[in-house]
């Protein structure tokens, strides 16, 4: 097989925009995928198997069979894992990864998501650190991810987001009903309510169409390719240079290594199963946080016997996700009105600044909830079955609302990815096993995050409400997934450096939401885009012919 | 309900073909039962299921759980998806058949309205994994997309006021040149 310039395993949403970095700026690329690639055509609207509810598995990979994941419990007895299970902390495997069925909301951090110690200082038992670079380092990039690929929204509202130098490329979409009833409550309560970001078109962008505004959108590809993943922007864009070679149902092995510590490219197994050696000058592994961490600690040999940048027993660490907690609340009059996405709404007032927290969470409210979603949603005291139950249903799924939102979680050490000595999957590969809990503050930070949106839906006129917050028993990840190889200037206590290159070998990049040092209290997948062209412009022009000068 | 009844009732070779047939079904799963109507269930199995569809999503106005295809949905996944419930929902039938019969003499199918509640309200109690089985199967078979074999007709869509088919194509922006987005 020819050499390349640079292979990079996982074509998801940081994978999909180095491959079209590098491939623009002259380089010949392989990506790799394991997934397939699918269209809008395999939108399917199936309330019962998607990314989001998948009760009949997950309509964009991994497929159950062959697939397994291991996680810990807290008194450390080890279980199995399917790919369409919680437990299994999913995200995707596809073409444009977990950016293919998004509900695509478009955060940017604000600038003290990065300096989380010296805003906070670090709670007992945490890791909780500040990143080596700032907001203002990954602005331009921001505004990159959000022109290149595409976002909607309006940031008019809110005096909480960080400086930027452009607006939003598009105009919001049109307010729906939840919007209209809960902006005018969150004014009356001093917030500072407005459109949050999505990356969905909400006029003709990029050469498709908008948002048709239907009921199926998060957990599903868009029936009208409406939503913006880099399977529909850069990854064509790269594959159209000329330069790019997409290979999906690829699924990387190792990171082959020679004997002067430098990576020679990647073996994989092809879509006939075939093991395959594919050559490179760099290897970039963009596989997100869960497989990253284990496509590394898989790649051991002579000089890097406990796997690729671990030397340090920092691969794994730090696994973040967000711990979701909200409130729903029950009106007496109809605030469904079947107008998609459904999330429109969100306030940033409680990212930062409360006494007593290390930060917060931004809130907004859910997305559509199909009938399926209210099965167990309704007041409490329902029955859970018979008549009571079914007329239940009928009576509040039109008039119910729910605001949640993502709690920035405080990173642990012991909170981490690690391989599994015994389960293996079906190319006999070992497989990730999860270790560890949330940090405690994190809860702290839910529960009142849960209170805080209980508020906001009483004052829009709930008759009733409850709270959702939780203290799950397990490290949370999921399609958030973050912080396995920790972005730092110390090798000891981090996996790569502030260009995203693994500390102690000149050749391999992790670029994906690995490297976040802190997660947050957004959606993470604009940050993961920005880290994306950010570490991609510097490995661009570092760039010297046939090697990089580190 | 008859046709359980005689099971009871084998020959020393019926048993063993039986017998053959059991370790068929164990290495082929559904696709040797003997049923045409469904893939995996037995007529009794599927007549019991029914009743206790019924009683988590009884009829009103709206269809109940079975005339929406509750069961054709759950049936249809114990060959596919739910492969790993089928001897739960063998041995779970099996016991709430046992336990009608023994404590009001009748098949669970054809017990009285509020005989099969408190069927449904002690399996709830006594055998809760099962019933929770049940009751998320049917919940999904009902309020699910129709393309699986249950929500026959969209029927709980329509009951929830959900258009169907749902509107596609809403204008939002007027986008002829000229008008500003």
């Amino acid at each position: 097989m020819k050499r390349v310039n640079a292979i990079v395993v996982g074509a998801g949403a940081a994978g999909g925009i180095v491959a079209k970095e590098l491939a623009t700026a002259g380089l010949s690329v392989v990506l790799l995928e394991r997934g397939k690639w699918y269209t809008a055509a395999d939108c399917r609207k199936d309330d019962l198997h998607n990314q989001r509810t998948t009760l009949l598995g997950n309509a964009f990979g991994p497929e159950d069979q062959g697939n397994p994941r291991v996680w810990v419990d807290k008194q450390g007895t080890a279980h199995i894992a399917t790919p369409s299970e919680g437990s299994y902390q999913n995200n995707a495997a596809c073409v444009g990864g977990g950016t293919l069925s998004y509900g695509a909301q478009a955060w940017r951090y604000m600038p003290q998501d990065f300096r989380m110690r010296s805003t906070y200082g670090s709670p007992p038992g945490s890791s909780l650190e500040d990143w080596p670079i700032s907001y203002d380092d990954l602005e331009p990039f921001y505004e990159k991810a959000e022109y290149e690929i595409g976002v909607s929204g309006d940031y008019s509202g809110t005096p909480f987001h960080g400086p930027r130098r452009r607006d939003l490329p598009m105009p919001p979409l049109p307010p729906n009903r939840e919007f209209q009833i809960l902006e005018p409550a969150a004014k009356r309560l001093g917030l500072h309510p407005f459109h949050l970001p999505m990356l969905r078109n909400s006029v003709p962008y990029n050469g498709r169409g908008p948002c048709m505004r239907c009921r199926w959108c998060c957990g599903f590809a868009c029936e009208v390719d409406a939503k913006n993943g880099t399977q529909n922007t850069v990854i064509p864009v790269a594959l159209n240079t000329g330069n790019c070679e997409l290979r999906t149902e690829c699924t990387a092995k190792e990171i082959l290594v020679d004997d002067h510590g430098r990576a020679r490219g990647v073996a994989y197994f092809d879509e006939r199963g075939h093991l395959q050696e594919q050559l490179a000058d760099v290897v970039i592994v963009s596989s997100a946080a869960i497989e990253s961490a284990r496509l590394l600690l898989n790649s051991r040999s002579k000089l890097f016997p406990n796997g690729l940048g671990n030397r340090y027993d920092q691969v794994g660490r730090h696994l973040q996700g967000h711990h979701y907690t909200g409130a729903v609340g029950y009106f007496d009059f109809e605030t469904y009105d079947d107008v998609g996405p459904g999330a429109s709404i969100a306030v940033m007032d409680y990212n930062h600044g409360t006494p007593g927290l290390c930060g917060g969470g931004m809130l907004a409210n859910e997305f559509i909830r199909l009938p399926i979603h209210m099965l167990d949603r309704l007041p409490q005291g329902t029955p859970r079955w018979g008549l009571a139950h079914k007329e239940a249903m009928r009576h509040w799924h039109k008039r119910s609302v729910v605001i949640m939102g993502p709690t920035q979680q405080i990173p642990s050490a012991s909170g981490r990815v690690t391989i599994d000595p015994n389960v293996r999957d079906k190319w006999d590969l070992p497989v990730a096993r999860f270790e560890g809990n949330v940090h405690p503050h994190t809860f702290e930070i839910g529960d009142v995050q849960a209170k805080r949106a209980e508020a906001w839906l009483k004052e829009a006129g709930a008759i009733n409400t409850s709270q959702m917050a939780w203290h799950p028993e397990s490290v949370s990840a999921g399609q958030h997934q973050a912080g396995t190889c920790r972005m730092g200037d110390d090798q000891r206590g981090s996996v790569v450096d502030r260009n995203c290159k693994i500390h102690d070998v000149d050749n391999v990049f992790v670029i994906d939401g690995s490297v976040h040092v802190t997660n947050g209290g957004f959606n993470p997948v604009l940050t993961i885009m920005a880290i994306a062209y950010y570490a991609s412009a510097s490995l661009v022009r570092n760039w010297k012919g046939t090697a990089f000068r580190s | 309900m008859r046709r359980a009844g005689l099971k009871f009732r084998l020959t020393r070779r019926q048993f063993t073909v039986g017998g053959a047939l059991a370790g068929a079904v164990a290495v082929f799963g559904c696709r040797s039962s003997r049923s045409r109507k469904w893939e995996c269930l037995s007529d009794a199995h599927a007549g019991t299921l029914a009743a206790l569809c019924d009683q988590i999503i009884p009829a009103d106005d709206f269809p109940s759980a079975s005339q929406a295809g509750a069961v054709s949905y759950i049936d249809r996944q114990l060959a596919r998806h739910y492969l790993r419930h089928q001897s739960a929902y063998r041995e779970g039938l099996d016991a709430t058949e046992r336990l009608s019969r023994s404590r009001f003499g009748a098949a669970f199918a054809d017990a009285t309205p509020d005989q099969r509640l408190q069927i449904a309200m002690s399996l709830e109690k006594e055998n809760r994994a099962f019933f929770e089985l049940v009751r998320q199967h049917t919940m999904e078979g009902y309020y699910g997309a129709p393309r699986h074999g249950g929500n026959r007709d969209a029927v709980s869509w329509r009951m929830l006021g959900l258009d169907e088919p749902p509107l596609r194509g809403r204008a939002q922006y007027d986008l002829r040149k000229g008008s500003g987005a």
